[in-house]
């Protein structure tokens, strides 16, 4: 059995949206090998066992996928480690005797439920919106069917990467939400499944993303850095021509 | 044109404003900036310009107007797009960990941009206004360059100009490629020169329009 690190953990305790919230101060002993996750399933589970409220916190698949998991370490969204989700942060990335401040996503449309868990369907309403196409149904047609280069089928599944934990949102100084959009919008745009809702699909998901609340870009490019699946702000400039094209173009 | 008006105040199309009104604001510091640097090649040659422009005062009058509009929906919309962006995000996180995934240079903005809007009203109410209104120097000199010469004498407002162009560079550098990239306009082949244009821009501005004061200054300093 490895040596055990010690760490001084500041964790966010929030009743609900309206409470106020504050750091609660943990001192943890735990293996190297495990995730942040099951660092705070270890905390639950004390915190449990001496009848205390755990602390709660949003995980599904745990492999770095579903993008249901997301804390901000240190001022980082799924922590200080590029290209991973919180879920496949483990605790070998920190040293013996650090500090740790492990916060909820924050912005304005991700509201508050519960300690680190915030309410994303921000982001379902802009994918009701315009995150779709439509395609005939019947038998299941010949794989490469329709012709598509290899370097645009490339950029299209980088976009389709996306899962959609947002992280985007967390990191932007503006809690814009334009690096997920623009990787959604991109996705379709690309191929030519796509094509016949594209400019439709662009103009009725800027709105929907209006309409929930998030800023708008400055071109920080934090989304970038912070992004698990290291979505390419090129998909934010393939989203802003398609808008501008849907102004000129829309009848 | 209802649909216009109705797109350009989308998120995306704020900062389609904001990119083109800033491109068209770029193009005129250049030609401001090659003008003041006529006052390197001399009092004459920068007089002789001055009255050149003075010559096609009606034109240049249509200039400032549009530049006033420009000017005008370039801060306008920049104060909205602030104003959401602070309503969209108001918590800060416990750690700081900003610098380690943006520029400072995209990070503030709003701060240089005050700056120089606040730069621009001294500006416009003092050389401006004396350029277009005041009185003139009769004491021999050339007299639009000796009303340089005569403010950039006072140490204070030497040093307010040199600050304010170099805080103009920081602004700039972010604000070409930002711009590119809201237009859409990017590609793997020209970003990277794109990119490398708006450094050249930025350092450009704020050397040749900060080295002015500090010129004027230290040559008053000689007794001239």
């Amino acid at each position: 059995m490895d040596e055990k690190i010690n760490l001084t953990l500041n964790i966010w305790r929030q009743e609900s949206a309206n409470a106020k919230g504050d750091f609660e101060q943990f001192k943890v002993s735990v293996s190297p090998h495990a995730s942040i996750l099951e660092m705070l399933d270890e905390i639950n589970n004390n915190l449990e066992r001496e009848g205390k409220i755990p602390i709660a916190f949003e995980s599904d698949c745990r492999e770095g996928i579903c993008g249901t998991c997301g804390l901000v370490v240190n001022g980082h969204p799924h922590g200080p480690i590029p290209k991973q989700a919180t879920c496949q942060l483990h605790m070998r990335n920190f040293k013996d005797g650090e500090t740790l401040y492990i916060e909820p996503f924050r912005a304005t449309p991700f509201k508050l439920i519960k300690d680190l868990i915030v309410d994303r369907s921000g982001f379902d309403s802009i994918q009701q919106a315009g995150g779709y196409i439509s395609f005939n149904t019947g038998s299941a047609p010949d794989a490469n069917n329709i012709p598509i280069s290899k370097q645009i089928a490339n950029l299209a599944l980088d976009a389709a990467e996306c899962i959609g934990c947002g992280a985007c949102v967390a990191a932007c100084k503006n809690s814009s939400a334009m690096l997920f959009v623009g990787a959604k919008v991109s996705q379709f745009a690309l191929l030519p499944q796509g094509q016949p809702e594209r400019y439709d699909r662009v103009e009725k998901m800027v709105i929907a993303m209006d309409e929930a609340g998030f800023g708008s870009c400055t071109n920080t490019y934090a989304c970038e850095a912070e992004c698990p699946k290291g979505i390419s702000v090129s998909n934010i400039a393939r989203m802003n021509r398609d808008y501008l094209k849907s102004t000129l173009i829309s009848k | 044109m209802g649909w216009l008006s109705e797109r350009l105040s989308s998120s995306i199309g704020k900062k389609i404003i904001m990119a083109l009104t800033g491109l068209l604001l770029i193009l005129f510091l250049i030609i401001h900036l090659l003008n003041n640097l006529l006052l390197y090649v001399g009092p004459e040659m920068f007089n002789e310009n001055v009255a050149r422009l003075e010559a096609i005062k009606p034109l240049v009058r249509v200039i400032e107007i549009a530049l006033a509009l420009l000017f005008a929906l370039h801060i306008f919309n920049a104060l909205k797009l602030w104003y959401e962006n602070k309503k969209a995000n108001p918590n800060k996180y416990a750690v700081d960990a900003s610098s380690e995934n943006s520029t400072v240079f995209s990070r503030s903005m709003v701060i240089t941009g005050v700056t120089i809007g606040i730069f621009l009203v001294i500006h416009l109410a003092t050389f401006w206004r004396t350029f277009n209104f005041g009185a003139h120097p009769t004491d021999g000199r050339h007299p639009f360059y000796a009303i340089i010469q005569d403010a950039f004498a006072n140490p204070f407002i030497a040093l307010f100009y040199f600050i304010v162009m170099i805080v103009l560079g920081f602004h700039l550098k972010h604000a070409f490629q930002s711009a590119f990239q809201t237009m859409g306009w990017r590609h793997p082949k020209y970003t990277p020169i794109v990119e490398k244009i708006g450094t050249a821009i930025a350092i450009i501005m704020a050397v040749g329009f900060a080295s002015i004061p500090i010129f004027f200054y230290i040559s008053s300093l000689g007794g001239k």
